[in-house]
């Protein structure tokens, strides 16, 4: 019985037991409790390449994708144009089967692909320096979180605005449940960014973390928040879109201390969640706090440029205990990825990307808040994604859609109760003119007629 | 490796030239609406190059890097083995590729079918029927254990545990994790057979002990051989055992670490379970808990009710560890490669990589030191370079960059940390016989020359893209982001 994955024959094996010196394969677990060895386990039996395919083309066929559906559901993952040359790129073999560049002189490929995703991550968000990624934007902001309080520690507060994204709010919860931190400022989710400052930020912050756009959509002038929050002595961080930042100022105009974000827009498949990455950008004087992977530039002996992983004494591995995070690992391929798509869009491509996200969008929200029951606040500045108040309950505006082939907004009534029957709607160059129309005249419809939600 | 790969390749910023664009855009179809003027950026420093320059750009790049699928990649603990190309068809497919996290789950009835399978799969071999998929990496999983740990006690009304116990041999994620929960880390010692020192593990537990994190086979390659005593010292204090498997490429069909008292285990998917590197992630880290611990496991988890699969938040669950589900297009590769092996070829993995580490090891221990060379190893085995250093003043690090001369990719070196001069090496099951006698051979004539030409190690690599590089320059003088010479 041969496995292609298992290249040693009976043959090879009974020839390397004898050259080990043991008489059968049992012997090598010897040290294992003989009642537990070789276990009845109930799994599938093996499939041949070609029955394996079809299964799985059978199991993706179960599921309506967005190649086929209009999507107008963002919320944290969005689907953008992705140029051909990126996926062509990143599935050469010496990217992905290679492991982190530990060997820097045969890893050179890695190294100066992470160090141009840095220097571009730099120029995107207008910081002194970034990581290698972290694993999604809620765990940047986590990290985050956690570098204002390693900086300053005798703080142990952390003021979350309640339009930060739900998950990354959730999360920074998990990454925190161990410690003697408060994380406060959603409890009550229709409080604006004044009235949390007011009542929360004071000498106990560590930092105050803001999405903009943020989760509603919604992009402000953050500075007067950024000032308010250094008076306080505390850090600013500010959760980007990525694809919005090819328009709007960079945080590190208005006084980002980090700038953290989901990096999946640029390049990487919307993949049902992940992998994705997360984008982690600082001031100069923080980089020694900054945790997970970096890339610098350094020479060779024969001073030809070169790069190697560096500043390494942050790290698990050396400072095991005292390191500023257990992360050992980024996500360079999704980070090789955003490297492959901001060089291939370049300056005028993403700043047009962002543009057709920006007309289509206000284009979309001016149609719908003409339909009779719906209502769509234009005098808000919004970048692709907009609350539109429905009619009726979203879930059953959404099965109506659905009917028609269009996968509708995100429903917003489980996460802000208080917005009533609210959807967030997010727009993207993918979605044609033809797609908005169709989008419009369906909700039309739904207003009126009464849909069975789907079980 | 081609000549091209070895002439040095510009940063992309340097091949820009104002005026090129590397895609086309479609013309907007839409009435446009004025911009915001007060809140634009006024510039955006990114490259301008054209399509030709950005393929170039890369394939050069590509063309400066080892991988797994240019030969044997034996780095210890990293499990580097083949990265079936099945898989990276399946997550190309629309299906799975072009999904929204949040769309209905009618819509994605397929989608959570896999999931749910490979929870069930990923259970069975781990003898730990609770799963969760949503962990990104190893050192997540290892994060969503400990706080399940954390809260398990807290359930129990039990908020007086403040130790984590680590064994010494332990990745260094382990106590970084501890620290991360705020728990205090205590270090256990090893015997002199590489096993956790029992005696020292009776005197440290107690009322204050959270758990232990023991990793199995252990760092050094050696299967713990008091593995079960281990887990009842522990046990009895009231403390529970965090598996980090790390290792598990050694032990699965072979035996679960369910079966031997582990209560919560993670699984490196990207090892294992054959998902690729990616030149350091994404990866992911399943994590499975004794059936009365997945009441704490993040959520959502897939359940099946009757022939439809939904989420569910688990009743006591510890939260969220990132956004959506976990890394979806890891799990697809993980569940494509178990169903490719089977429940036929599944025992033959472990046993095949545990073959080709001992034959490595018996390969080699006649001339390098192998510090527990007298008893079988797992899937991996440790040597020691010290005798070279003491006679030749050649060190561990001279080796591993003269292997490269070899076209191989060295070991893991310098780890772990308990045995000087380390090189840690792991073959995996997927190198023929042949290609390990190859690199053995390499490692022999390495040898020899350590005593003939040391200047030739301490001078190596000379035929990589450049030669060593100065880490000490690069931690000093931090350049991390490409300037323009003014």
């Amino acid at each position: 019985m041969t496995h292609p994955y298992l290249p040693n024959t009976d043959a090879d094996r009974a020839a390397m037991l004898q050259a080990i010196g043991v008489a059968s394969v049992k012997e090598l677990f010897a040290d294992v409790p003989q009642d537990a060895l070789y276990p009845d386990l109930k799994l599938p039996p093996a499939m041949s390449e070609l029955d394996l395919m079809r299964e799985l083309q059978a199991m993706a066929a179960r599921n309506a994708h967005l190649n086929e559906h209009a999507c107008f559901l963002g919320a944290g993952a969005y689907h953008h144009f992705i140029p051909a040359i990126v996926p062509h790129l990143v599935f050469r073999t010496e990217f992905y089967t290679a492991y982190t560049p530990y060997q820097a002189e045969i890893s050179q490929g890695t190294l100066q692909t992470i160090f141009e995703y840095q220097s571009m991550i730099c120029a995107l968000t207008g910081m002194d320096a970034a990581n290698a990624s972290h694993y999604d934007g809620a765990t940047a902001a986590a990290e985050a979180a956690i570098l204002a309080l390693n900086q300053l520690p005798e703080r142990n507060k952390i003021v979350v605005s309640p339009t930060l994204h739900p998950e990354y709010r959730a999360t920074i919860r998990t990454y925190l449940a161990g410690h003697d931190v408060d994380i406060v400022g959603d409890e009550d989710l229709s409080a604006t960014l004044e009235q949390v400052m007011e009542k929360h930020l004071d000498d106990k912050t560590a930092c105050v973390i803001v999405a903009n756009p943020d989760f509603l959509g919604r992009v402000r002038d953050l500075k007067p928040y950024a000032e308010r929050t250094h008076a306080a002595g505390a850090l600013f961080v500010v959760s980007a879109y990525p694809i919005a930042l090819g328009l709007y100022q960079p945080p590190g105009h208005y006084g980002a201390d980090v700038v953290v974000g989901e990096g999946q827009p640029l390049g990487n498949p919307i993949a049902f969640g992940g992998p994705y990455l997360g984008i982690f950008a600082t001031k100069e004087k923080y980089i020694r706090r900054m945790a997970g992977r970096l890339v610098g530039q350094t020479t060779d002996t024969k001073g030809r440029r070169g790069f190697v992983l560096t500043l390494q004494a942050r790290e698990q591995h050396i400072r095991r205990e005292k390191a500023t995070s257990n992360i050992c690992t980024n996500q360079a391929l999704c980070a090789l990825a955003a490297c492959v798509y901001l060089a291939t869009l370049g300056k005028t491509g993403l700043r047009r990307i962002a543009e057709l996200c920006y007309h289509k969008a206000h284009y979309a929200a001016r149609k719908i808040n003409r339909l009779p029951g719906y209502r769509v606040d234009l005098r808000q500045e919004f970048f692709n994604e907009f609350v539109v108040e429905c009619p009726r309950p979203v879930a059953e505006i959404n099965a109506a859609l659905r009917e028609q082939g269009i996968i509708g907004g995100y429903d917003l009534s489980r996460d802000y109760p208080h917005l009533g029957n609210a959807m967030l709607v997010a727009v993207t160059e993918m979605n044609t003119r033809e797609q908005i129309d169709a989008l419009v005249r369906a909700l039309e419809q739904s207003a009126k007629r009464k849909t069975k939600r789907r079980t | 490796m081609t000549i091209v790969a070895n002439k040095l390749e510009p940063i992309i910023y340097e091949l820009s030239a104002s005026g090129r664009a590397g895609a086309t855009l479609p013309e907007c179809d839409v009435p446009e609406t004025p911009l915001p003027q007060h809140l634009l950026r006024q510039e955006l420093d990114l490259p301008e190059v054209s399509e030709v320059d950005v393929v170039r750009h890369f394939t050069r790049l590509s063309q400066k890097n080892y991988c797994v699928d240019l030969g044997i990649y034996p780095l210890g603990s990293c499990t580097m083995k083949y990265n079936p190309k099945i898989n990276e068809e399946a997550v190309k497919l629309p299906g799975f590729a072009a999904l929204h996290p949040y769309q209905d789950v009618n819509d994605v009835q397929g989608a959570l079918q896999l999931m749910y399978e490979l929870q069930e799969m990923l259970g069975e071999i781990c003898g730990l029927p609770g799963v969760t998929l949503q962990p990104a990496a190893g050192a997540q999983g290892e994060l969503t254990g400990i706080l399940i740990i954390h809260a398990y006690h807290a359930a129990h009304g039990d908020t007086q545990r403040t130790q984590v116990l680590i064994p010494d041999s332990a990745h260094g994620t382990n106590p970084a994790t501890s620290s991360m929960s705020g728990y205090q880390v205590v270090q256990v010692k090893s015997d002199a057979r590489g096993n956790v020192d029992l005696d020292e593990l009776r005197r440290l537990v107690g009322p204050q002990t959270v758990g232990l994190m023991i990793t199995n086979p252990n760092t050094l390659g050696l299967f713990e051989e008091h593995i079960r005593e281990v887990c009842q010292v522990v046990h009895d204090a009231g403390g529970l055992v965090y598996g980090d498997g790390a290792n598990l490429n050694a032990l699965v069909g072979i035996v679960r670490p369910g079966d031997l008292g582990i209560d919560i285990l993670h699984s490196n998917l990207h090892k294992t379970f054959s998902v690729p590197h990616g030149g350091g992630g994404p990866g992911a880290g399943a994590v499975m808990v004794r059936r009365d611990l997945a009441q704490f496991l993040p959520g959502p988890i897939v359940v099946k009710k009757g022939k439809r699969y939904e989420f569910a938040i688990p009743r006591k669950s510890i939260g969220r560890v990132k956004s959506f589900y976990g890394n979806f297009l890891a799990l697809v590769r993980a569940y494509v490669y178990l169903r490719s092996i089977g429940k036929e070829h599944l025992a033959r993995v472990a046993e095949d990589a545990v073959i080709n580490a001992n034959y490595l090891l018996a390969r080699l221990k006649g001339t390098y030191k192998a510090p527990f060379g007298e008893r079988v190893c797992k899937h991996e085995f440790v040597l020691s370079g010290t005798p070279f250093v003491d006679k030749y003043g050649v060190r561990t690090l001279d080796i591993a960059k003269r292997i490269q001369d070899y076209g191989f990719y060295p070991p893991t070196i310098y780890f772990p940390l308990t045995v000087p001069e380390c090189l840690m090496i792991e073959p995996t099951e997927t190198q023929s016989k042949e290609s390990l006698d190859e690199f053995a051979d390499a490692l022999l004539q390495i040898a020899e020359e350590a005593r003939t030409q040391p200047e030739l190690l301490k001078n190596a690599p000379h035929t990589a893209p450049v030669t060593r590089l100065d880490d000490v320059k690069a931690a000093r003088e931090p350049v991390l982001r490409y300037k323009r010479a003014s």
